[in-house]
């Protein structure tokens, strides 16, 4: 009798996660509203401000996009995807469209489609105005900070520099605080998201990046696997946003006060190895 | 459907998950049977430490402790652990000193619990052949309290092996760590989540029946 009421139970339960996903499908786009997934962590590129407002560059380019799709502002549902919840969300139709600082590599190209590029970034270093580290191999013996188990990690201990002593956290936050107070030398991740922390107003002046171009990240717009109609706007879109100006203005505005020297827009599904 | 476990060394992984619990599992142990003689002890002062320093360490989120021990212990208070400048080797030893820290609270509490099992005429009979306090304790008192509360420590090492994956906020190469170094590179968060379930379950299911065994065979019949 107790085993029946398991069953019955656990039948119970499947049935649920059964409707709820059918209920979920398409959440991204109900009646004339969108939302969006971006990264809330990364000033520059995506970031929720205090007030409740959210900046950045991909913010810019999410909002130009759902614009040209047909959204008015008002619309537009910003939604956090963290590294980890990006596939999912798009999968169950959290989020209609990813702009958050999102590679385009083969493994996650398996899962889900990519807009895009609208952006080339490099892995590169972020050192004090008046450090000594000039190049990758000058970090051999020193500290180096990064995020737990992040693509920029692993390329430092398999290529740029074995012997460097890296450290990880769970956030690049804990990384800058530590770069200022002299516990590590060096950061390292993506050069978009590191100018932006080095344009952050309490960090003017204190840092330098390198531009050493340590490796290519073809940032896309990830969409729904097999959701053609949709990546085909949303070039479109990026095209438009390039042709126009606005991706220009949208770069200097966030990341120029770092003198950071972006590259020219990529072609759409021109993907730099 | 496993291909994406190919190059990744799980059980690396997970035997850095059990060297972690291992030793913070053998330094709570000690710190908190310790803290619980301070809470019964004679003496205002150290009744009094013990009191704060449960009340204080338990309601801190284990993550700041962790992060504190980096930022705080080491960055600030140059805190090296013997480590001879190793960043990995020292992020092990902070985190096994953090994980020590909190858990010693709980192992203090489960053991103070088992004290108040014994009866007080044990205690009673002890000074009244003439034995002082840390006898009546460790002679008396402690073993019987032990027995008790086998299961109870049970929960806390069970608690504990899972605690130990907050040690990748400060990159310690433990199970999660590499569970989020898989699902940057994969992106197949849902199997190597599972994956990584399963590992921790069979990790603590053991634990947790042999222990229960343990703590059946050996309670004080009354």
């Amino acid at each position: 009798m107790k085993l029946r009421k398991v069953t019955v139970a656990a039948a119970t339960v499947l049935a649920l996660t059964g409707t709820a996903t059918a209920c979920s499908n398409d959440k991204g786009s109900d009646e004339g509203k969108i939302t969006v997934g971006i990264k809330y962590d990364q000033p520059g590129m995506g970031q929720k401000t205090p007030g409740g407002d959210y900046a950045g560059f991909d913010v810019d380019v999410a909002t130009y996009i759902a614009e040209q799709l047909g959204y008015k502002k008002g619309d537009i549902t910003f939604k956090e995807t963290k590294t980890p919840d990006r596939e999912n969300a798009l999968k169950n139709g959290d989020v209609k469209f990813i702009v958050g600082t999102y590679s385009i590599t083969p493994e996650r190209d398996a899962q889900v489609d990519f807009a895009g590029p609208y952006f080339l970034a490099h892995q590169d270093l972020l050192v004090r105005s008046d450090s000594d580290v000039n190049k990758g191999t000058d970090l051999n013996g020193k500290t180096l900070c990064s995020v737990s188990g992040s693509t920029s990690a692993q390329n430092v201990q398999k290529k740029i520099a074995p012997k460097a002593q890296l450290r990880e956290y769970n956030t690049y936050s804990e990384c800058v605080s530590g770069l200022s107070s002299g516990a590590v030398d060096a950061m390292t991740t993506d050069d978009s998201i590191l100018a932006g922390y080095a344009a952050q107003k309490q960090n003017k002046g204190k840092f330098k990046l390198l531009g050493l171009k340590l490796s290519n990240e073809n940032y896309g717009v990830g969409v729904k696997s097999g959701d053609k109609a949709t990546k085909d706007k949303i070039n479109k879109a990026i095209e438009k946003m390039v042709s126009s100006g606005a991706w220009e203005k949208a770069v200097k505005a966030n990341l120029g006060p770092a003198d950071y020297d972006n590259e020219p827009a990529p072609k759409i599904g021109e993907i730099k190895k | 459907m496993f291909d994406f476990l190919d190059g990744y060394d799980v059980l690396g992984a997970f035997w850095k998950t059990i060297q972690l619990t291992f030793f913070s599992a053998v330094g709570s142990l000690i710190w908190g049977t310790l803290l619980a003689a301070m809470r019964v002890s004679p003496v205002p002062l150290m009744r009094g430490f013990g009191t704060v320093y449960v009340n204080v360490v338990r309601n801190i989120p284990l993550s700041v402790i962790i992060v504190f021990t980096s930022l705080g212990l080491a960055d600030v208070f140059s805190v090296t652990m013997g480590a001879g400048g190793d960043v990995a080797t020292l992020a092990f030893r902070l985190s096994v000193l953090g994980l020590t820290a909190y858990t010693s609270a709980f192992v203090c509490e489960a053991v103070r619990s088992g004290i108040n099992t014994v009866h007080l005429g044990q205690a009673e009979a002890a000074r009244a052949i003439g034995l002082n306090f840390f006898q009546v304790l460790t002679l008396i008192v402690l073993p019987q309290a032990f027995r008790a509360v086998i299961g109870p420590l049970a929960n806390v090492l069970i608690a504990l092996t899972k605690n130990t994956t907050v040690a990748a906020a400060i990159g310690v190469a433990e199970a999660a760590y590499l569970m989020k170094k898989m699902i940057e590179n994969e992106a197949q968060t849902i199997l190597i989540g599972l994956v990584f379930a399963f590992g921790f379950v069979v990790l603590t299911l053991p634990m947790g029946l042999f222990l229960n065994w343990l703590g059946k065979r050996l309670a004080v019949k009354r």
